[in-house]
């Protein structure tokens, strides 16, 4: 393992956790709800009646805060290097695991975890793990 | 009809914060979150202190709210507070590493990187939307078997 100190970013990386910790609080103070982003949108995908609103309010909210950041200054670095019928996988991976996982690394890595949920801790265990072993597959192994 | 209207505003809020605190991270640019990923490459550990930073103010938050039957709008807390680690948990969570390992992306950046106007960000998003279309039947599917085999 080596360090890439050029591209390790300490300040805006706690700076940026902070705010999404800010985040996290001002749903659960306000709304009494974990802003597990998976489970928020995975619940669009059965409707219930007095169910919709709050969810749509959530994902919107994350769709415009690039369209809201962009009208102030530029957009920070967005570098794709999957190709799309990986993106595609990659997808359909991560819509069918976070729901029968029951979350991913916003409600159990950041929630769960703020809670100390032994479930969380596991379900971060696991996928932490399960994505180091990939990234090591693909380009270590494979890419090769 | 008021605090339905709070409660909606509150939750934009709360994703539009979120939204931001990714950008700042430097976490809406899979290219970093694989760096993380990516333990025997050039490492860069960003993506622990974007955890540590949250999970700080978090923690907080939910010492607050945990001694609180209703929140500061009135609404109810609605911790889930189920504690079995199964299989289900496990395996689920396994499948979701595996697919941010590819793409180095997962639910919250998809949708700022969908705001942002990446094509990529979003046929992603169409790929995770498409996997809760694939759990909802197999569950939909799975909640019927018994109910079936009663009536007959």
């Amino acid at each position: 393992m080596s360090i890439a100190w050029n591209a390790f970013t300490p300040a805006s990386a706690l700076i940026g956790g902070a705010i999404i910790g800010a985040a996290v609080a001002l749903f659960v103070t306000l709304n009494g709800r974990i802003a597990g982003v998976s489970g928020i949108l995975g619940g669009l995908a059965r409707p219930r009646a007095g169910d919709i609103s709050w969810r749509v309010a959530f994902v919107a909210g994350l769709v415009a805060a690039p369209l809201a950041w962009g009208l102030l200054a530029a957009l920070p670095e967005i570098r794709v290097d999957a190709g799309f019928p990986a993106l595609v996988a990659a997808g359909l991976l991560v819509g069918v695991g976070t729901r029968y996982g029951g979350g991913c690394t916003s409600g159990h890595g950041v929630c769960g975890v703020s809670r100390a949920s032994p479930r969380s801790i596991a379900a971060t265990v696991a996928f932490m793990a399960a994505g180091f072993a990939t990234v090591y597959v693909v380009r270590h192994l494979i890419a090769q | 009809m008021r605090s339905y209207v709070l409660y909606t505003a509150a939750s934009f809020a709360a994703g539009f914060v979120f939204g931001l605190g990714l950008l700042v991270a430097g976490m809406a640019n899979p290219a970093k979150v694989l760096a993380f990923l990516d333990l025997a490459g050039a490492w860069d550990p960003s993506l622990a202190l974007v955890m540590a930073g949250a999970v700080a103010v978090g923690a907080v938050a939910f010492a607050f709210i945990k001694k609180r039957s209703h929140t500061l709008l009135g609404a109810p807390v609605l911790l889930p507070n189920p504690r079995r680690i199964d299989r289900r948990l496990i395996l689920g969570s396994l499948v979701f590493g595996v697919g941010w390992g590819l793409a180095g992306i997962c639910p919250g950046p998809a949708l700022v990187l969908a705001g942002a106007g990446s094509a990529k960000g979003l046929a992603f998003l169409a790929a995770v939307i498409a996997g809760n279309g694939v759990f909802e039947f197999f569950e939909k599917r799975a909640a019927a078997g018994p109910a079936r085999m009663q009536s007959s």
